[in-house]
């Protein structure tokens, strides 16, 4: 384990190695994080997926070329152009195989770049047995290492980044149509197939720039994962792109860094593994659309109607016990046995006894005799007239407006009044007040038989 | 012999062929996978009508406007759009397509879906302005959904989504537009609502040809009806083409949509 100090180095960017390496997959985060989102949003994940791979073998030719024309075969800007050449060549191969066979999309894109890839492989094995030149380190390009990077790979990252970045900027109105509404664009006069050639050309750049740190069987979870991490947190496009990019650097430092402490963990795995940390815990905790506040939203509306529904058969058991001549009175409090609020609908014993101890807490009502009996309080009897009358309400309202057949009024209104707000109950009173069928106070009766207990 | 309907309306006639007419389709033929879907059509459509394109599935009407506004290749024909082809004539053109052709998951707004009409008369990198956002907002109002204009379009319901695409269309502010299905998952209050905004379009001399699917509520909604089934089987005044002869030709041996016509035949006269 590396101790306090060495810690510390890496923090603070001491050594230079580690601060180049920890500055440039800082950028290629935020290249890719931004790249990622429209990406995403043109639903082309997997494109990204093709061009790493494909990739492989231009980086071998590339080598032998170099090799053929005299050098070492190492030049880096060499290794780049011909890993892009290949990666779009691939790209290009699924396209053409999409356009003039049947096969879709997905099966195009496994056969090319499994087929790309393996090729690559081949070639960098033949590369080994090459009299000339040192092929070493040739294939840190499949996982990534970031100990080989330079101050070159810094300034190409530089210039990478500053493109993604200020082309986003400058099209992003376009590039946000294209994302949307690929027809619409397209109806305008907006060049779709230009627009998503440079689209796939900035995520060339992005991916053969990320090839060296992350690898590029890595690299498109770098390009993905931080834009739908993103996407949990936001319903603004705009903003979502900020957050991808910031996600993207994030993950590409923190990845960075926990590498230069453990030097035996590839930065490129360290990286993707943070950035899926981002992922989960968006996933769970985003407030736009994270499961936690789904699954909290959904509990909370179950509680509500749970609640409701038991006060309004508590209300209903009441009303029926009382004479027919005293209707127009409020209602009096007695205690009801449980077995009545049982048949009433189709909960069950624990669900009931779930629901009554909640209330029985919020003390709208209380047990009697051992639990056998319940006994609305002063405020749980106001609750259950409200929500007793904003059902009749919505009833009245379907039967008269929206022509709902009255036998069926208490199911269709049964699903909307727990959703009721204020304003709508006020709107609906203003509309019904019209009619005769609504007294001011309290509750109207019922405009169908309410079924029998038991 | 195929009653094209044209009779009353004579596309060839000197005056008409010039820029007063919003659209003239001349040979269209187009194939997908080299079978056509659309074939040997000739449409002509005069000025200031609502024009119903009815046919059944598969019938080429979406195709029929996607070949219109140049969204896919066509095998042979012309289509000329007030008297030039369409690319010379985008900014006189509003679009609205099929509901379902896009991901309503998508993260923007209502007011920036609306706002989008904007772009072909804002250009290239220009944001998207105070002018164009107050268009866009009149927009939505005039199809009642001002108080969503911050609404992400999914908590939109489906005809909440639809009339977002139609107040887009309006914001183009277009003389000719072409609607594919504006109906489609729309209550009947809201669609009578859609269809009076496009006869106010209709009365500022405006063309707006739509795509609809209910053949019942053709003879009140359009004065213009094409009936398409691969080729054109009758265009014309909806009063002189929308018969049961032209309905049978047009959806064969499909009972169910001829009883459908023949009530709505019934109800539509008096």
């Amino acid at each position: 384990m590396p101790d306090v100090s060495e810690i510390w180095d890496v923090i603070l960017l001491r050594d230079y190695n580690t601060r180049l390496v920890v500055f440039c997959t800082m950028l290629l985060g935020c290249a890719c994080g931004l790249m990622g989102g429209f990406l995403l949003l043109r639903k082309r994940s997997l494109m990204g997926d093709t061009l790493s791979h494909a990739a492989l073998p231009g980086v071998g030719f590339a080598f032998m070329f170099g090799v053929w024309m005299g050098g070492d075969g190492k030049s880096l800007p060499l290794l780049l152009c011909g890993a892009a050449l290949t990666g779009l060549l691939g790209c290009a191969t699924v396209l053409f195989i999409r356009n003039q066979t049947r096969i879709k999309d997905d099966a195009a894109m496994g056969i090319v770049l499994s087929v790309f890839f393996g090729a690559g492989i081949a070639l960098l094995g033949l590369i080994q047995t090459m009299p000339k030149g040192s092929a070493a380190g040739l294939e840190s390009f499949i996982y990534g290492k970031t100990a080989s990077m330079v101050m070159q790979d810094f300034k190409l990252l530089v210039f990478i980044t500053l493109s993604v970045v200020c082309l986003s900027l400058l099209l992003f109105k376009e590039l946000r149509l294209l994302c949307f509404d690929e027809k619409f664009a397209a109806s305008l006069g907006l060049p779709v197939r230009a627009l998503d050639l440079l689209l796939l050309g900035l995520v060339t750049a992005v991916t053969v720039a990320g090839m060296q740190s992350v690898g590029l069987i890595l690299i498109i979870a770098f390009l993905i994962t931080p834009a739908a991490a993103a996407r949990f947190w936001t319903d603004r496009l705009g903003l979502m792109l900020i957050l991808s990019a910031a996600i993207g650097g994030v993950s590409g430092w923190l990845g960075a860094s926990l590498s230069a402490f453990l030097p035996r963990l590839p930065a490129g795995a360290m990286i993707v593994l943070v950035a899926a940390l981002f992922f989960l815990a968006s996933l769970l905790g985003g407030i736009k659309r994270g499961v936690l506040v789904r699954v909290l939203r959904q509990r909370s509306l179950q509680r509500r109607i749970g609640r409701q529904h038991l006060l309004r058969a508590l209300y209903e058991i009441l009303e029926a016990a009382s004479p027919l001549e005293s209707r127009s009175q409020p209602i009096v409090r007695t205690p009801v046995p449980f077995r009545f609020v049982r048949g009433r609908r189709s909960w069950s014993d624990v669900e009931l006894r779930k629901i009554l101890k909640r209330a029985c807490a919020d003390g709208l009502l209380r047990h009697q005799q051992g639990g056998d009996e319940i006994m609305l309080t002063e405020a749980g009897l106001a609750q259950a007239a409200k929500m007793t009358r904003n059902h009749r309400l919505w009833e009245f309202y379907l039967i008269e407006y929206a022509e709902v057949a009255t036998s069926r009024v208490d199911r269709d209104a049964d699903t909307v009044e727990h959703v009721l707000g204020h304003e709508m109950v006020a709107r609906l009173e203003l509309k019904l007040k019209k009619n005769s069928q609504v007294g001011p106070n309290p509750v109207p009766a019922s405009p169908h038989p309410i079924q029998p207990i038991d | 012999m195929i009653n094209n309907g044209l009779q009353p309306f004579n596309c060839d006639g000197p005056s008409l062929t010039g820029q007063q007419t919003p659209l003239i389709v001349r040979d269209l033929t187009v194939a997908y996978n080299r079978k056509p879907v659309v074939w040997d059509v000739d449409l002509c459509i005069p000025a200031g009508k609502m024009v119903a394109i009815v046919g059944p599935n598969g019938a080429g009407k979406s195709t029929l406007i996607k070949a219109c506004l140049d969204l896919i290749p066509r095998s042979s024909g012309e289509i000329s759009i007030y008297g030039s082809p369409y690319r010379q004539q985008r900014k006189r053109v509003g679009y609205v397509p099929q509901r379902e052709s896009v991901d309503w998951d998508f993260p923007v707004s209502a007011l920036d879906v609306v706002a989008m009409g904007t772009y072909g008369q804002l250009g290239w990198f220009r944001r998207v302005n105070k002018r164009a956002k107050a268009l866009a907002m009149q927009a939505l109002d005039q199809v009642g959904l001002l108080d969503y204009a911050d609404r992400q379009i999914s908590q939109l319901s489906g005809g909440q989504q639809q009339r977002t695409f139609l107040a887009r269309a309006l914001v183009q502010d277009a003389d000719l537009y072409f609607m594919d299905e504006p109906f489609a998952a729309v209550d009947a209050a809201t669609e009578r609502a859609m269809v009076e905004l496009l006869q106010h379009l209709q009365q500022r001399g405006k063309t707006v040809l739509v795509v609809h699917h209910d053949l019942a509520t053709v003879p009140q909604y359009f004065d213009w009806t094409v009936l398409l089934n691969m080729r054109i089987v009758a265009a014309g005044p909806t009063a002189a083409v929308f018969n049961q002869e032209n309905l049978r030709k047009t959806y064969g041996g499909q009972l169910t949509l001829l009883s459908q016509a023949a009530e709505a035949l019934l109800k539509s006269s008096p």
